[in-house]
């Protein structure tokens, strides 16, 4: 099918597109990738009147490591992230994504803000416990992972505010393991795992709503094959995954196990990195 | 809204609708009917192009998003007198289409893999071209024109 029509505003900066979406009074949608927005629109799932281009928005897509934390611009490509090296577990994610066609326009921020609970930079975020930077009417604000996902397709960024700025921590070891039925599929269940000192974070994706944190704790000892094998059964009990045509709770729990003994013998396997 | 951009290096100007995506706008407006269209909401790849020589799904973008930018469409594959690329070449060869609907987005794809991925074992390939969905061939003679197709630009690059 063929999208409603709308008008076009091609954004020179934040403060332009903002103003433009604000002047849109909730009838106004970004445009970045188009991945996931422009389908919805083709189905008429969605019929925005304006859409607020921010592709040609210049400075947002800058990737740079400063005190440990990867700082990417909203505009940072899922192939400029698949393909960087200051943040491997960002980059392992990255290239799980669609196909290179997919990987070429959708954007960081815009996965994040669209937040499909199958995605795999959500659960990367949450995994690094990063945070977002968005921009409004009202100046900007920061928002943390924790406090992003706020449902399923849904995140704490409002309909006249725009991401502008990820921070994601680089974490000392980390792991993905994802399990979808082609490669490029969304996942059936993913899992990004990331060590800080001697904290572990373990996320799992396509299992909830929102990215779904297993309450880990400190790691005390070696991560060792029993330990990632007793981590593995402590994340398949946590979940409370959901059934549908792609898999059934108890799939969904198998491959929580699966995927997370993977995820940590990624993070056993870590090899200690110099200082960035 | 007036763009101007620039398919197989000709430079086109044109006046389009802000919903109109480059596919259509490639198809329509310029009769470029190379491009095909599959499912028109990003899942087949038949439509898939080259813009500033990245792979994109010409259904999911605006061609208002295309201001300024060099398109590439299966058109500009060919040489100018005919002679087929090794990747067309190799696609007759192998038995790589049939009815020729996800062809033009398979052909793109596999530019654009072996552009920035001169030799890709067969695992590569059949991951790289998942994005392409065909109907007909079972995709082994897809996955035997793409090696096919690496090792004859191989051979061509031979001093």
């Amino acid at each position: 099918m063929k999208c409603a029509r709308f008008s076009y505003h091609r954004a020179v900066d934040v403060a332009d597109a903002v103003t433009a979406l604000a002047e849109a009074d909730g009838e106004g949608k970004l445009l970045a990738g188009g991945q996931s927005l422009v389908p919805v629109m083709a189905l008429r799932m969605a019929a925005p009147e304006v859409i607020v281009d921010v592709n040609r928005i210049p400075g947002l897509d800058h990737l740079e490591v400063h005190d440990g934390v990867l700082r990417a611009g909203a505009l940072v490509r899922h192939a400029a992230l698949a393909g960087q090296t200051l943040h491997p577990l960002a980059a392992a994610a990255a290239r799980w994504i669609g196909h290179a066609a997919i990987r070429s326009r959708g954007t960081l921020a815009g996965s994040l803000a669209h937040a499909d609970p199958s995605a795999e930079l959500p659960a990367v975020l949450r995994a690094c416990d990063g945070a977002v930077h968005v921009a409004g009417p009202g100046g900007s604000r920061r928002v943390d992972a924790a406090a992003l996902f706020t449902g399923a397709l849904q995140s704490d960024v409002g309909e006249d505010e725009m991401i502008t700025a990820v921070e994601l921590p680089c974490p000392d070891a980390w792991g993905f393991a994802e399990f979808a039925r082609r490669h490029g599929d969304f996942a059936v269940v993913s899992v990004a795992a990331a060590r800080f000192g001697s904290e572990l974070r373990i996320v799992v994706g396509g299992v909830a709503g929102t990215p779904h944190l297993v309450p880990a704790g400190d790691l005390d000892g070696p991560l060792d094959d029993a330990r990632v094998a007793s981590l593995a059964d402590a994340a398949a009990d946590d979940v409370d995954p959901p059934s549908d045509l792609h898999g059934s709770a108890g799939h969904r729990r198998a491959l929580t196990r699966e995927m997370t003994r993977r995820a940590l013998a990624s993070v056993a396997a870590t090899p200690a990195r110099e200082p960035v | 809204m007036r763009i101007t951009l620039t398919v197989n290096g000709e430079q086109h100007r044109l006046t389009v609708e802000p919903r109109r995506t480059l596919a259509d706008a490639l198809r329509e407006d310029l009769g470029l009917t190379g491009t095909h269209l599959g499912c028109e909401h990003g899942v087949c790849g038949a439509c898939t192009v080259l813009v500033d020589g990245e792979p994109v799904r010409a259904c999911l973008m605006f061609a208002v998003q295309a201001e300024g930018c060099a398109v590439a469409t299966v058109e500009g594959l060919a040489e100018p007198d005919g002679t087929l690329h090794p990747l067309q070449e190799a696609f007759s060869v192998c038995h790589g289409l049939q009815c020729g609907a996800c062809t033009p987005g398979m052909l793109m794809t596999a530019a654009h893999l072996l552009a920035v991925e001169p030799d890709p074992d067969r695992e590569r390939i059949r991951a790289e071209m998942a994005g392409n969905i065909c109907r007909c061939t079972g995709y082994v003679g897809i996955v035997d024109a793409v090696a096919s197709a690496a090792a004859a630009l191989a051979q061509d690059e031979r001093p």
